[in-house]
């Protein structure tokens, strides 16, 4: 319990360092916000009147303070394009991009487990070879190529889905699919290689020599052994579909956390682009914690120190 | 007494096939075990040792197999079952327990359930509360203190020599004709070693079983065994009860084994060690594997392989020299013969 408690307050200075970090990049780039709100021709004085309503000529720490202040409490501000509370926006937005990544995520677990565990006890025969090399265009190829090429076949050609999501859980199988590709081959070759691992090690010939089967071994002793690094990049993958999901939600015009950011960076709406960013960032610190925690419930020996 | 013997292996022959070539590991291997006695199989590390145990459990891994000879447990040839008869003798009538005990066992799942495993996996309709009640009963009879609260610890929660007698527990408690203990002190301190030994030796007595202790450590068998095998580069070097083996030491190899056991009060500087290394099994020389190592090394040993033959009653050699020696101090043994 203590360290369950330890591990959440040290995510605490990262959550900090990262608000400062985007903070001070958004800061950095060149032009200004409230000229760029009002577009062209307008006359200095509303873009100086504009300047000071939204506190842009207070000194940079100040700013960040109030920031982080009005973060705690809830308060994103208000988006410059859109005219709303960003908190208001991302809420909004946030259950398409959870059900997307949930979908993705499901996807690339059960494909890459189920394909990961084939390719490992058929190792170096024609159903392993035939796995990895899925798995590997699956690594390899991009997102954004998954997403079209999918888009082409299944929604154009074969009309069996629609090319862009509207929200339902039908729409968003593509995108689920595209989103989850990648990850399906990293799990799945990661499962083989920890399994074949496993199962070199001395317990697998203990548990040979009682007289289990062969599928009992794998079953019974090798495969909650071989989980353990493999669930921990499941959690991790979870929380990096939910952040990198900005490609497929534009491909597919899915209204997520990610096409929020898409539209904000095109707008340069810095209230919407730092609230985005720093959602996504808490996730991601949020979900590695989780599959930090998992591990230690899995692993007996680190389970006993926690 | 009974000369029934449990295991018998019969010009055992058990290579790897790798990208070099053939890894004659055991190299027309002949071994008995007879009945509730102790047999010790001794020799260097990379000798053949731990493959010739494995041959015998089902336990070799690509590319490594048995490419000929018998393994008879009670007359049947266990190199001719399928992979599911071969499976109901091990952990039932065969058992093995390795020399890694930190390793041996699987880290994730509490010992009172593997060693449970064993007895659910032989016999069908014992149920899983009787299961337990044996499992904890054997940890008393392998000493393990308070068996109960250690029934539910995971290995990492106890010490080496605990995890030994676990181990010892698991391969014991479908009550197996058989033992094969695969260096199972090596990696333990030296009093719990003996400790260990002292428990197998009990149990062997007790339950009239019989046990294959493998070791590189000649110190080892001295304390226990009945019977000695001596081996080196996958062949029998020497194979004698375990007195007559060390008042007759025949074989140079043997010799020199004897001679590299550390004594109170020797100087450590002057450690005998057999100078050389083992020969590389993929290219092994034309005569003797030992010849290049030997002190009485003569021509022929260099181009033809000595057969095992009996030196002496129940005292068999691999050497050109061990006949002869016969003559030399032949006058001066008396007994010795079979225990
Ligand atoms: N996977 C393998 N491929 C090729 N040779 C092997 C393999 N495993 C073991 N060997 C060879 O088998 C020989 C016997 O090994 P082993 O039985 O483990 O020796 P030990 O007597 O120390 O138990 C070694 O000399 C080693 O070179
Ligand atoms: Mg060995």
């Amino acid at each position: 319990m203590k360290v369950i408690l330890k591990r959440f307050l040290s995510i605490i200075p990262v959550l900090l360092g990262v608000i400062v970090m985007i903070f001070i990049m958004l800061r950095i780039v060149p032009g200004d916000p409230a000229a760029i709100l009002l577009g062209e021709h307008v006359s200095p004085d509303t873009v100086e009147r504009l300047t000071k309503s939204m506190n842009l000529d207070q000194p940079m720490g100040v700013q960040l303070l109030s920031y982080i202040w009005n973060a705690l409490r809830g308060d994103l501000g208000m988006s410059y394009t859109m005219k709303r509370p960003v908190t208001e926006l991302i809420l909004g937005a946030f259950p398409y991009t959870v059900k997307l990544s949930l979908m993705a995520a499901v996807f690339a677990w059960a494909v890459g487990l189920i394909s990961g565990i084939i390719a490992a006890i058929t190792q170096n025969r024609i159903p392993d070879r035939l796995f990895m090399g899925f798995s590997l265009a699956g690594v390899s190829v991009p997102v954004f190529m998954t997403s079209l090429f999918l888009q082409y076949m299944l929604a154009f050609k074969i009309r069996a889905f629609s090319l862009t999501s509207d929200g339902s859980l039908y729409s968003m199988i593509l995108p689920a699919i595209a989103l989850g590709w990648n990850s399906a081959g990293s799990i799945a070759r990661m499962t083989r290689s920890s399994l074949i691992e496993v199962m070199q090690a001395d317990y697998i010939d203990t548990a040979r020599a009682k007289g289990l089967a062969r599928r009992a071994v794998i079953l019974g002793h090798a495969l909650k052994n071989s989980m353990l690094p493999v669930i921990t990049m499941m959690a991790l993958q979870l929380s990096s579909m939910m952040s990198g999901a900005v490609i497929t939600e534009s491909i597919f015009a899915i209204p997520g956390i990610g096409r929020l950011a898409t539209e904000a960076i095109q707008k340069r709406d810095m209230p919407l682009l730092q609230g985005t960013v720093l959602f996504t960032t808490v996730i991601v610190v949020v979900g590695n914690l989780i599959a930090d925690l998992l591990y230690s419930v899995l692993d007996p020996r680190i389970r006993k120190e926690a | 007494m009974s000369t029934e013997n449990v295991l018998e292996i019969r010009g055992l022959k058990s290579s790897f096939f790798t990208d070099k070539g053939e890894v004659p590991a055991v190299n027309g291997v002949d071994l008995v075990i007879p009945r509730g006695k102790i047999v010790g199989l001794v020799g260097e590390s990379g000798c053949g040792k731990s493959m010739t145990a494995k041959s015998v459990m089902g336990l070799l891994k690509y590319p490594g197999r048995i490419v000929e000879g018998e393994i008879l447990l009670g007359g049947k040839d266990l190199t001719k079952l399928s992979d599911r008869e071969l499976r109901e003798h091990c952990g039932k009538d065969i058992s093995m327990i390795f020399q890694e005990p930190m390793t041996s066992l699987n880290p994730v799942l509490k010992v009172g359930r593997q060693v449970q495993e064993t007895l659910l996996v032989h016999d069908k309709n014992i149920g899983k509360e009787e299961a337990k009640r044996q499992v904890i009963d054997i940890f008393k009879k392998v000493g393990i203190p308070e068996a109960e609260k250690r029934y539910s610890c995971y290995p990492h929660e106890l010490s080496g020599g605990l995890r030994q007698r676990v181990m010892i527990a698991m391969a014991m408690v479908c009550r197996p004709a058989l033992l094969i203990a695969d260096e199972p002190t090596t990696a333990l301190d030296v009093t719990i070693e003996a400790q260990i030994l002292r428990l197998m030796k009990d149990l062997c007595r007790q339950n009239n079983m019989s046990v294959l202790i493998i070791t590189h450590n000649l110190g080892v068998v001295a304390e226990i065994c009945d019977d000695i095998y001596v081996m080196y580069a996958g062949k029998i070097m020497e194979h004698a009860p375990v007195f007559e083996l060390f008042d007759h030491t025949r074989h140079p190899y043997t010799k020199g084994l004897l001679a590299s056991i550390p004594r109170i009060g020797d100087n450590p500087e002057f450690l005998h060690t057999i100078p050389g290394v083992v020969p590389n099994m993929l290219h092994l020389p034309k005569g003797c594997a030992f010849a290049n190592r030997c002190e009485l090394v003569q021509e022929r040993c260099r181009s033809q392989m000595p057969e095992l033959v009996t030196a002496a009653p129940d005292h068999e050699c691999r050497c050109f020299l061990a006949l002869e020696e016969e003559d030399q101090n032949g006058t001066g043994r008396k007994g010795g013969g079979d225990r």
